[in-house]
Formats: C-alpha cells, sequence, structure tokens
C-alpha cells in the first residue's frame, strides 16, 4: 500500500496520454505560471500572490464595517461638538487610532501566518522509510509521534498526515485553511486568517489598538453626552436630541469593549507567559495535569523577554514562496489543468488511479485478518463495492471515482489522475490509516458521488444503499 | 568526476537524495542536525559535511538572535504601524542571502566535485537541509582528470 502511495503521489510514474499532453502543451504556451496558483492550502490570494487570505474569510467584511462605521459616526457628529467644548487633540487621536487599527488588521489578515510548505514526495517517502525501520512491520502503521527532548522537557511530536511530515515543535494543522502554521494560536474568523508566527504581533497590535479605540470612542461619547446635558438640559433630552446615533454607537462599543479588553488581556498573558492560545486551551503545560509536572520549555522565565521575543523578535520569512514561478517541466501544472475542468470529467480520470489503488487494496484485503465480512474477494458481484468503499474521500471538494471506471478506462486519460492525488492529501492520508478501517465504514459521500457523476455515462454505479 | 554545477546537472543522474533534519534541542530555532548520514560515507569527509552544517547553523543562529539590533527593528516596526517592512529589508532576510551565497559557493568548490547537490533550507519550508547525491550516467558524460575525490566511485 506505501508502495502504491508514493506512486500515487509520484507524479513521473504515470503515462501521460495524448489528451493530457494536450493540455500540458497549452499549458507550456501560456505565460509560466507563479505558486501560488497551485497552491494546496485553502487560501485565496490577491495581488498576484501578494497577499493571502485564508478561503474561510470569516467575518472580516463585517469586523472592517463596524470599526469603519463606528468611527464614522464618531468622527461625524461627536467630534464637532468636542472640538468646539474641548479640544481638538480628540479627533487627531481618534484618527491616530483609526488608521493604526486598520493597518495593523489588514496586516494580520493578509500576512502569510507562518504556513510549512507541505512535504516533497522525496521527503515524505524518506520520513516513510525512517518510521519503517524504526520497527513495526505489522498491517497496522504505526502511532506516528515522535518524542524530542527540547530544555529538557519531552515534548511529542506529531505526523501530519495532509503535509506528510513531522509537525515541527508548536505547529498545528488549521482545518479550515488546511495548513501547518507555525506556532499556530488560533484561526480568527474576525480577521479572516490563522494567527501564527509571521503575523502573532500584527493581530496583538490590532487588539491591543481596538481596545484603545473603542474606549476613546465610548469616552467620548459619554463626555459628549455629559456635556450636553450639562448645558441646561436633562440628560434624556441630551439623547434625544441627537439622532438614533447614540445608542447605535454606545451600544457597538459597550460591547466590544468588555469582549476585546478581556481578549486583549487575555493574550497580553500568553505573551507574557510565552504560550499560545492553541496551547493555553489544550493545558499542554499546565502543571496540574496528570503527575508529570511539565513546564513551558519555551518560555525565558522573565515576562519582559517573553514579551519582547514574541512581540519585537526577528521577523521570520514566509516558507510558502507564492510569487516563485513553477519550473516548467514541473508536472504539477497538470493539476490545475484538472482544477478547470468539470468534476464528473475528472473523476472519470481518476479511473487508473481507482484501479490501481483498489488492486493494491484487494491483495491487502485477501491476507488481511482484520478485514470485516462486507467483501468477500473474488465475486465480481462485489468487486463495484469494494471499488466504492475503498476510493471514499474524505473530501467534499473532489468527487471519488465511480464503479463504472474500468470501462472507462479505455476511454479516458490518465495523467490527470495523478494530480488529484498529489493535490487530495487528505485521501493519501485515508491510505495511510488503516486500510481496514477504511473498508469497514461504508461511505456516506457514496450519495454524493451520485450525485456528482450523474451526468457521466453509463457508469454502472452500484450504490451501496 | 564533475567539475562543475552544470556538468553535475546535465551530464549526471539523480541516485538518492539525503534529508538532514532539524534540530530541535534548544527550543523552536532553526538548527540542523549535525550527525553524519550513512550515505553520505563514501561520497565526502564528515569534517567538511559537518562544517558545512554547523556554519549554515550559525547563519541561522545569528538570523534569529534576538538582541539590541532586533529589539530597535521591532520598536520602529511597531511605532511605524509595520508599514517599515514595505519598504526595508528584515535583518532575516539579509543573512538568508548570505546564506544563499554560502551554499552556491559551497555546492561549486566542495560538493559538486563529489556529485552531491546541497538545496537551500528555505526551499524545503526551513525543515531539511537535503542534499541529492547524483550517479554518473556514463563516461561520455563526465570529464576526467578531476582531482582528490575518493569517494565518487560508486557506480
Amino acid at each position: 500500500m506505501k508502495n502504491c502511495e508514493y506512486q500515487q503521489i509520484d507524479p513521473r510514474a504515470l503515462s501521460v496520454t495524448p489528451l493530457s499532453a494536450q493540455n500540458l502543451g497549452e499549458k507550456k504556451a501560456q505565460s509560466p505560471r507563479r505558486k501560488w496558483e497551485v497552491f494546496p492550502g485553502k487560501n485565496r490570494f490577491f495581488c498576484d500572490g501578494r497577499l493571502i487570505l485564508s478561503r474561510q474569510s470569516g467575518v472580516l467584511p463585517l469586523t472592517m464595517g463596524l470599526i469603519v462605521v463606528t468611527c464614522g459616526l464618531f468622527f461625524t457628529f461627536d467630534c464637532p461638538f468636542l472640538v468646539k467644548h474641548l479640544t481638538v487633540f480628540i479627533p487627531v487621536i481618534g484618527g491616530v487610532l483609526f488608521v493604526f487599527v486598520v493597518i495593523s488588521l489588514l496586516r494580520t489578515s493578509f500576512t502569510d501566518p507562518g504556513i510549512l510548505p507541505r512535504a516533497t514526495p522525496d521527503e515524505a517517502a524518506d520520513i516513510e522509510r525512517q518510521i519503517d525501520t524504526s520497527g513495526s512491520s505489522t498491517y497496522r502503521p504505526p502511532p506516528r509521534t515522535k518524542e524530542i527532548l527540547i530544555n529538557q522537557q519531552v515534548v511529542k511530536l506529531k505526523y501530519c498526515f495532509t503535509c506528510k511530515m513531522f509537525r515541527p515543535p508548536r505547529t498545528s494543522h488549521c482545518s479550515l485553511c488546511d495548513n501547518c502554521v507555525e506556532r499556530f494560536d488560533h484561526h480568527c474568523p474576525w480577521v479572516g486568517n490563522c494567527v501564527g508566527k509571521r503575523n502573532y504581533r500584527f493581530f496583538y497590535s490590532f487588539i491591543i489598538s481596538l481596545s484603545f479605540l473603542t474606549s476613546f470612542i465610548f469616552g467620548c461619547v459619554i463626555t459628549h453626552i455629559t456635556l450636553r446635558s450639562q448645558e441646561g438640559k436633562s440628560l434624556v433630552q441630551a439623547i434625544q436630541e441627537s439622532p438614533a446615533r447614540y445608542p447605535l454607537c454606545l451600544v457597538i462599543c459597550f460591547f466590544s469593549i468588555w469582549s476585546i479588553l478581556g481578549l486583549s488581556g487575555f493574550h497580553t498573558y500568553l505573551v507574557a507567559s510565552n504560550l499560545t492560545t492553541n496551547e493555553d486551551i489544550k493545558g499542554s503545560w499546565s502543571s496540574k495535569r496528570g503527575a508529570e509536572e511539565s513546564e513551558n520549555p519555551y518560555t525565558y522565565n522573565s515576562i519582559i523577554t517573553n514579551c519582547c521575543v514574541t512581540l519585537c523578535g526577528p521577523m521570520p520569512p514566509s516558507l510558502i514562496d507564492r510569487r516563485g514561478f513553477l519550473p516548467p517541466d514541473e508536472p504539477i501544472p497538470a493539476a490545475s489543468a484538472s482544477d478547470i475542468e468539470l468534476p464528473p470529467f475528472r473523476a472519470k480520470n481518476d479511473a487508473n488511479m481507482c484501479t490501481q489503488s483498489t488492486k493494491d487494496v484487494l491483495e491487502r484485503v485477501v491476507h488481511s485478518s482484520d478485514f470485516p465480512v462486507l467483501c468477500s474477494p473474488g465475486t465480481p458481484k462485489t468487486t463495484p463495492q469494494v471499488l466504492n468503499v475503498s476510493s471514499r474521500p474524505a473530501l467534499t471538494t473532489e468527487p471519488s471515482p465511480s464503479v463504472g471506471c474500468t470501462q472507462q478506462q479505455a476511454r479516458q486519460p490518465a495523467a490527470t489522475a495523478c494530480p488529484p492525488f498529489s493535490r487530495s492529501n487528505k485521501r493519501d492520508s485515508l491510505h495511510s490509516i488503516n486500510p481496514a478501517f477504511r473498508l469497514a465504514s461504508p461511505s456516506p459521500t457514496l450519495s454524493r458521488t451520485t450525485l456528482i457523476l450523474g451526468d457521466a455515462p453509463d457508469t454502472g454505479f452500484n450504490p451501496l444503499h | 568526476m564533475f567539475h562543475n554545477l552544470q556538468e553535475l546537472r546535465h551530464s549526471a543522474s539523480l541516485a538518492n537524495k539525503v534529508f538532514i533534519q532539524r534540530d530541535y534541542s534548544e527550543g523552536t530555532t532553526c538548527k540542523f542536525q549535525t550527525k553524519f548520514p550513512s550515505e553520505l560515507e563514501s561520497r565526502i569527509e564528515r569534517t567538511l559535511f559537518e562544517d558545512t552544517v554547523k556554519t549554515l547553523n550559525n547563519y541561522y543562529a545569528e538570523a534569529e538572535k534576538i538582541g539590541g539590533q532586533s529589539y530597535l527593528e521591532g520598536c520602529l516596526a511597531c511605532a511605524t504601524a509595520y508599514l517599515i517592512f514595505l519598504c526595508m529589508e528584515t535583518r532575516y532576510e539579509k543573512v538568508l542571502k548570505k546564506i544563499a551565497k554560502y551554499i552556491q559557493e559551497q555546492n561549486e568548490k566542495i560538493y559538486a566535485p563529489r556529485g552531491l547537490l546541497i538545496t537551500d533550507p528555505i526551499e524545503r519550508g526551513m525543515r531539511v537541509i537535503e542534499i541529492s547525491i547524483y550517479e554518473d550516467r556514463g563516461s561520455s558524460g563526465s570529464s576526467s582528470g578531476s582531482s582528490s575525490v575518493s569517494g565518487s566511485t560508486a557506480r
């Protein structure tokens, strides 16, 4: 299976048929593609790869809208009054804070948080070889963790099945962005991006400056109302005089102050103790957990040093070369070609891979002892079921190969079958997990497969249910 | 035997790749293991290899050093709302350029004559130092007469 897996992710092993060669030829005739165009994670790129955002950008427009609207109302209605009665510095301070907040927000959202590029096939093969030689030859793959010592503290490194590498310490895989991020803090929907090593300082300055801004606006609005009511009118009258803006401005500020101040306080604590949100939530270094006294091995045991290191430390470079050009002989452009193609076409192209992988699966099925009663090998009737279940993808983005793939095989080009596998790392990850588990669980995505392959002719598709 | 990098790339076929992994014993700072891989035993002297890795580790330590200059850079960046990063090259980037030059130089002088090629770790996400081991494809491709190397006879 593992041999098959590496054949799957090694594009050079597959033959190129005329149709896909034509596609490649078309690609070569076009201008060279940049690497961001074939980036495997769930990200969106702007300005030709200069700006990166998560595909699930969450409520970033809402965040911007709230900030702009609140500040707009403040500048339009409160500032004139306060300038007249207090000082001209009020809009100046407000303006400076507003600019700082917006710039920090944009920097946090559009900066690469510290995404680790996925392992190259050679590297992945090397790691697999090392895992194999260290002991287990059983059918079930061994638990993929590695223990290392950091500052005399035992730390477990986990293997990431999607990125095919052992995650460095403090790195975590964000399921929303489908990337491993260094020093992963959390995925912030307000900001529309992960918060990690490279943009944590921007995020922190964003929430601190936002706390100041909301407190400032809140204070100014209260002052405004107070001053108005002191001019001989009652408080109620003062509020009635102004249009509905006061409640809106006040309400937004009131609720956001508590949440943002709380968040700022929490992150100040994290910065001071050199922790990430991820570690804090999981309680990785909590001394209350279990019998072991585990201390944070990354802390410098001084609040000031921790703060300086986290916020003023050197700015690491982006490891994903977004704007680099793809080498012309790279087979990855075929992956983009298959991306543009219609899903049914791509599903048919998975034919070769489907048969390849299922042949191996069938072999294992025959030899495996934990194989469930579901498939009795050798009967042609059950073979379609095996094909279905074994090719079960966990992804919603890619359709699974159909049963009729063996029929389709002669007609369809095989080369584009490889790129979906090089890109569908979750499918590979399923292959790495015990296949018996895979076969045993009937696929809930089969119905989805039926829908997607609805217009594929003569599939001979036999859904399990 | 290979005189230079061009010959290496054109006349040799890739036989194997060795990956030098990261050493996390001192935390998350970038540092590579200096353990000499067995596949290179016949190809290059241990001391040369260790020197290369140690120099690279020193470069990375210099890039990630936290001290006066990095604090100044950080505070200045914060004061300008991080816009300064758009115009100025960070210290890390300057050191990375030095590293790239050093690796190029090492490849030309030491590794290519021995049929090896080091890939800059930045191209592999700073996770590994990838050393490609080349086999000579045939006698026609390689030029003879190169010196000193005892190891490249694994054909």
